[in-house]
């Protein structure tokens, strides 16, 4: 789309959003309507339905969104609507409503295990994609468990490659593609709905959060190769192969996120950051391990003109002088515990502050606690601009809807400047 | 104590895992008591414990701890066992734990546990998504003076309270205090739950116990 295409009302809220992201002074403290399964739960919807039924999904949110009228809207398919596709292709790395005994209205939960093991760092690191072909994506979905019979293509030269085509002609082979182009079928599905909505979105003069996402170096390993577990005990036990594994990830990742966002017009990407908070290590530990190989990805993906959007889980006010360290005016940081205050007074230039209503308050409190918290927000964090009210992790999923207006009402009320 | 036994609490508490393993394998080797060497273990536990508590120590060392005790239990139990000894236990009280209904999340639940077993408390460990009425059960049979409800999404802040009300209903509430932790956990969750207090960390399930465990007695 040109930009003649993007009608007034969206360049006015996208506008707001960026002056906040560059450390300007918007019309008003901009919000975000940021949620997993708050919007489709407060449509009526289940957990389950809104992880199978796209359209509903999409209902779900354009109905939320034009009740509360956020200056953004998350297009939410891409991490939740994934049900259909998962039970298609055997995914294993989560476990979802409604799915192998998991009561149909509960989020979906990732299963934290040893997915690569501790002597596979040498084959990883000496060939990642054959590494991911062969040991690791047969480990996360039963139709991907063929693709472990696959020859290594870059060990093979002229009339080899005529006779490995016999791998795809085992009959485990056959199944697994054909399962797995079933699954792509599915998702394409799912992403032909997305594309729907965002046009309809855009239409309707609302731009998008975020256009994908990213995981921390650290927490790439931990979380998803490694297990939470053994990626700490990786700190000591394979300290260098870890190191030099993130090294090796992080031009990947950073590549695979410029794809993701095209020209996409929104260029924000979501980076949730999962085991660097204060407690979940040291800050030496922070300092090797955590902080340098994100700063490159951070780094690498503002080069390609992307705004890093990192969610600072749980409390992280520790570690705000080290994570000053990128350029001024390119990210928003994100935070649900840490102390925003004073990340206001260390960070307020230098990157754009998120949140942060606590959780525990848009569930059991009332819209009085909201009112309030959200004037002292606005007050100090909001102050001269550079901030974006929110929830402290989004909108929690049980939150209450009169906490979730209030905090809407507070902040175009009382979020004006000027 | 020998120099072999402080430079074996040193290699544990300094994180020094495969020093530590040798020189347990080599005393073990050379007919030292494996009791003595769990006890030299424990030793070294409560110095990581309190590193931890100290802030100089964080999640990843008592994992590391963890994994060193397991190891180094491992070569000496069966040595103990073919002995025909036992290991003394001495608890200062019981604490029944688990990540309530729906919530499979376990790392902070499994840190409390590591923390109270170290500070001389036997823990019942549930495990995740632990219904109510286990919860009831456990408290039946394990008569415990404490205990923590573990959960990290905000679907735990009514598990929490539905367990809590479990609880009551089952005429146990007075028997035991009520503890929660997880992420997301705070003053409002806690009232909301019905609990006796709230942490956010492993250091404050202990103090709990303590605190609580310890007024039980002098009463």
């Amino acid at each position: 789309m040109t930009d003649t295409e993007y009608n007034d009302a969206y360049k006015k809220r996208e506008k707001r959003v960026l002056d906040a992201i560059a450390l300007k002074q918007p019309d008003r403290v901009p919000i975000f309507l940021y949620s997993t399964f708050w919007q489709a739960r407060y449509a009526g919807m289940t957990c389950e339905e809104a992880m199978y039924d796209y359209e509903k999904l999409s209902a779900a949110i354009k109905d939320s969104v034009l009740e509360f009228d956020p200056d953004s809207y998350t297009m939410i398919h891409p991490a939740i609507a994934l049900g259909p596709t998962m039970e298609i292709m055997g995914y294993r790395q989560l476990k979802w409503p409604g799915h192998e005994g998991l009561s149909p209205d509960v989020s979906f939960q990732y299963i934290d295990t040893e997915y690569m093991k501790a002597e596979e760092y040498d084959e990883y690191l000496d060939d990642p994609t054959g590494f991911y072909l062969r040991r690791y994506l047969p480990r996360i979905a039963k139709a991907y468990e063929p693709l472990a019979r696959l020859p290594d293509f870059t060990s093979l030269f002229y009339t080899r490659l005529i006779h490995c085509t016999r791998s795809f002609a085992d009959p485990k082979m056959i199944e697994g593609l054909e399962t797995l182009a079933r699954a792509g079928r599915e998702s394409n599905k799912m992403f032909k709905e997305v594309n729907r909505l965002g046009k309809e979105m855009t239409a309707l003069g609302y731009p998008q959060t975020e256009s994908a996402a990213a995981g921390a170096p650290f927490d790439y390993f931990a979380d998803y190769l490694r297990g939470s577990k053994k990626g700490m005990l990786d700190m000591f036990r394979n300290k260098d192969k870890l190191l030099e594994a993130m090294d090796t990830a992080v031009p990947r990742i950073a590549r695979g996120t410029i794809h993701a966002v095209g020209n996409d017009r929104c260029r924000t990407i979501f980076i949730p950051i999962h085991w660097g908070l204060d407690g979940f290590m040291s800050p030496a530990q922070f300092e090797t391990f955590f902080w340098p190989p994100l700063r490159k990805l951070i780094l690498l993906l503002i080069e390609a003109d992307i705004t890093p959007n990192l969610l600072w889980e749980g409390d992280c006010t520790s570690r705000l002088e080290v994570i000053k360290d990128v350029p001024a005016g390119k990210c928003i940081y994100f935070f649900e515990r840490t102390d925003i205050f004073k990340a206001k007074e260390i960070l307020g230039d230098t990157v754009c502050i998120r949140g942060n209503v606590p959780a525990s308050m848009m569930t059991t409190g009332n819209p009085d606690d909201v009112v309030e918290y959200c004037r002292k927000l606005i007050d100090v964090v909001g102050k001269g601009g550079g901030f974006i009210m929110d929830s402290g992790v989004g909108i929690p999923d049980e939150a209450k809807s009169e906490n979730v207006k209030a905090m809407f009402d507070t902040t175009k009320n009382y979020g004006l400047y000027g | 104590m020998s120099t072999e036994s402080k430079t074996l609490i040193n290699h544990i508490v300094e994180m020094e895992e495969d020093e530590a393993n040798a020189l347990a394998a080599k005393m073990l080797d050379e007919g030292y008591d494996p009791l003595e060497l769990l006890s030299h273990c424990r030793e070294a536990m409560d110095q990581v414990g309190s590193r931890y508590e100290q802030g100089e120590y964080f999640l990843p060392e008592l994992m590391m701890a963890g994994e060193m005790l397991n190891e180094i239990s491992g070569m000496a139990k069966p040595l103990i066992q073919q002995a025909g000894g036992e290991e003394k236990k001495e608890s200062l009280g019981t604490i029944v734990l688990g990540t309530v209904h729906g919530d499979l999340h376990d790392i902070g639940k499994n840190i409390v546990t590591f923390m109270l077993e170290i500070n001389g408390y036997e823990v019942v460990d549930l495990g995740i998504d632990v219904p109510v009425a286990e919860f009831v059960s456990a408290i039946e049979e394990h008569e415990p003076q404490v205990v923590g409800l573990s959960g990290f999404l905000t679907l735990a802040f009514d598990s929490m309270k539905d367990t809590v009300e479990a609880i009551a209903e089952a005429g146990l509430r007075d028997k035991v205090k009520i503890m929660i932790g997880g992420g997301q956990v705070d003053e409002a969750v806690m009232s909301h739950t019905g609990a006796d207090a709230f942490g956010l960390n492993a250091l404050t399930a202990v103090s709990l116990c303590k605190g609580w465990i310890g007024q039980e007695v002098a009463a």
